[in-house]
């Protein structure tokens, strides 16, 4: 099998799963007992929190651990409305956030706030004129993922929290792509909260974490017990973030040389794609994007096609669209940047990883190639293969 | 807690067979599909286009009708796996029925000959008759 779907989830790596195993065999105490067998597991997990926060270059306290970057992205969301809702009542984001983020944006709406949705440029990049513009006196936050989950497009981070810190307005930010991806610290990026994901940088499912920084007001979304600062109540997940935290480290050790091996191996991608085969598009490709995503869109077939194509000579990659969960509405990403519905639908996104090699490209453009070519063939609007004129449509 | 494997549980090491949520037969009208291509003018006699609005599919497909009966039919089709297959297996049932037999073919015929596809893909099915149907239509305005 060759995987290049890590935008998706990743594979645990084994130090992560040997770091783990006690704390599920062993070590299955409560952090929260009073005895000796629990604080080794509250132990286990401030270990855990402390190497996390060395590495992204914040407080330990400024970590709160949960259980997903869905779970993350709904604290930071509901979590600063709620505190902040007196003071106003506008929330800013932007149309290609995660579905975590624009669905609980849209359930905020149905609870009287109101949301502005920042369109983005033909590359993918969300326009801060538009973005600047759209902030008033009443806007109380504002939430712009720092690398697109579809494209990997980048956003200006940096530019946003110069006018959001100047405004006194608190920044969310969706980093779960690029953590790990791109050697940088997490308060570097500017924002007041940043959603981190295990499972998307070789750690376990299930755990995940917000940066918080110091003084942030965020009212909690689950109650119970004081865990997490009182902010995330429910037992902590000890093997979970135990093994989160031993993916960061080996993410961190070599993001560098890492990130420049994936770059070249997509950048070898793109370039095999684009030469062996006509009526492709590379999404985001003019843009700073992180370096183990490409979104290729295939003029007159349809990616889920394409997916199951690929699936069945043991390739696993995702379509850009939506579609493919039954949901018919083609990627509201791809249209936020201008495509048609229909070359959006033709659209597949690669993303590599850890154990992706240069023979995986390789064997992927190949099968790509015939898969693309074959689906042609059927394609009933096909302007590929009838010689018509490329956005004409034949019939 | 016993020591034996809950029976229950999915052994990881298998992968779900044969592939997502497509059976056997639908996965082999979707990488061979029968009937593919278009007709030449001089050779149709009906040709019909469909476009599913709601996910952007599209067929079109052509008949040539010999003594009442569909003697050659071809089809190209943008879409899903399940548009594709359908298409291919609609053509398939509908290759040498009589004009009356190929208008009575319903997208649960075509569905049930393919054994079952997944319940979100079912509107797929539609959009193979919707063109055949267009196709007999134009036959039969054609008609001297």
């Amino acid at each position: 099998m060759i995987y290049l779907d890590h935008n998706a989830t990743t594979p645990l790596h084994p130090r992560a799963l040997e770091a783990m195993l006690p704390f599920l065999r062993e070590r299955w105490g409560n952090p929260s007992s009073p005895y000796r067998f629990g604080s080794q597991a509250r132990q286990a997990v401030e270990h855990a929190r402390a190497h996390i926060a060395d590495r992204m270059g914040c407080a330990p306290e400024e970590l709160v651990f949960c259980s997903s970057g869905t779970e993350s992205d709904n604290l930071a969301l509901r979590g600063v409305a709620g505190a902040l809702r007196s003071r106003g009542d506008h929330i800013v984001t932007s149309a290609i956030e995660h579905h975590a983020v624009l669905t609980t944006c849209e359930a905020l709406e149905r609870e009287g706030f109101r949301v502005t949705r920042v369109p983005v440029t033909a590359d993918g990049v969300v326009d801060l004129d538009l973005l600047a513009a759209s902030l008033c006196d009443e806007t109380i936050l504002v939430s712009v993922m720092h690398a697109n989950n579809e494209t990997g497009v980048i956003q200006p981070l940096e530019h946003i929290a110069a006018v959001t810190r100047k405004r006194g307005i608190v920044l969310h930010t969706d980093a779960v792509q690029s953590a790990g991806k791109l050697p940088r610290r997490v308060a570097e990026l500017g924002a007041d909260l940043v959603t981190l994901s295990g499972h998307k940088l070789h750690g376990p499912k299930g755990a995940a974490a917000l940066y918080v920084r110091q003084g942030t007001p965020l009212t909690p979304i689950t109650t119970g017990g004081a865990q997490e600062h009182g902010v995330r109540a429910g037992t902590e997940n000890v093997a979970g973030v135990v093994g989160f935290a031993v993916a960061v480290a080996l993410a961190f050790e070599d993001a560098d040389a890492e990130g420049a091996r994936l770059g070249a191996l997509r950048d070898r991608l793109e370039c095999e794609v684009a030469s062996a085969v006509p009526g492709v598009r590379i999404n985001g490709r003019a843009a700073a994007r992180i370096p183990n995503t490409s979104s290729l869109s295939f003029q007159d077939i349809d990616g889920e096609s394409i997916v199951l194509g690929l699936d069945l000579q043991g390739i696993c990659v995702s379509t850009g669209s939506a579609c493919s969960t039954g949901d018919p509405e083609p990627s509201h990403v791809l249209r936020a940047m201008g495509l048609t519905p229909r070359d959006a639908q033709g659209t597949i996104r690669l993303s590599l990883g850890r154990e992706t090699g240069e023979g995986d490209i390789d064997a992927t453009v190949r099968a790509l190639t015939g898969t693309v070519a074959r689906l042609r063939q059927i394609s009933s609007v096909s302007r590929m293969t009838d010689g018509g004129p490329p956005g004409g449509q034949q019939g | 807690m016993g020591d034996t494997a809950d029976s229950s549980v999915p052994d990881p090491g298998a992968l779900p067979g044969p592939v997502l949520f497509y059976n056997e037969v639908v996965i082999d009208h979707f990488m061979n599909p029968r009937n593919v291509g278009q007709l030449a003018d001089a050779d149709t006699d009906g040709f019909g286009l469909v476009g599913d609005p709601s996910c952007g599919d599209q067929m079109k497909l052509w008949i040539a009708v010999q003594d009442g009966r569909i003697a050659s039919i071809a089809f190209k089709s943008f879409g899903c796996p399940g548009a594709i297959a359908t298409s291919s297996m609609l053509t398939a049932l509908a290759q040498g029925k009589t004009i009356e037999d190929a208008r009575q073919i319903t997208d649960d015929d075509v569905i049930e000959a393919l054994g079952g596809i997944p319940e979100k893909k079912r509107h797929c099915s539609l959009l193979g008759v919707c063109a055949l149907q267009a196709a007999i239509e134009d036959w039969e305005r054609r008609r001297p």
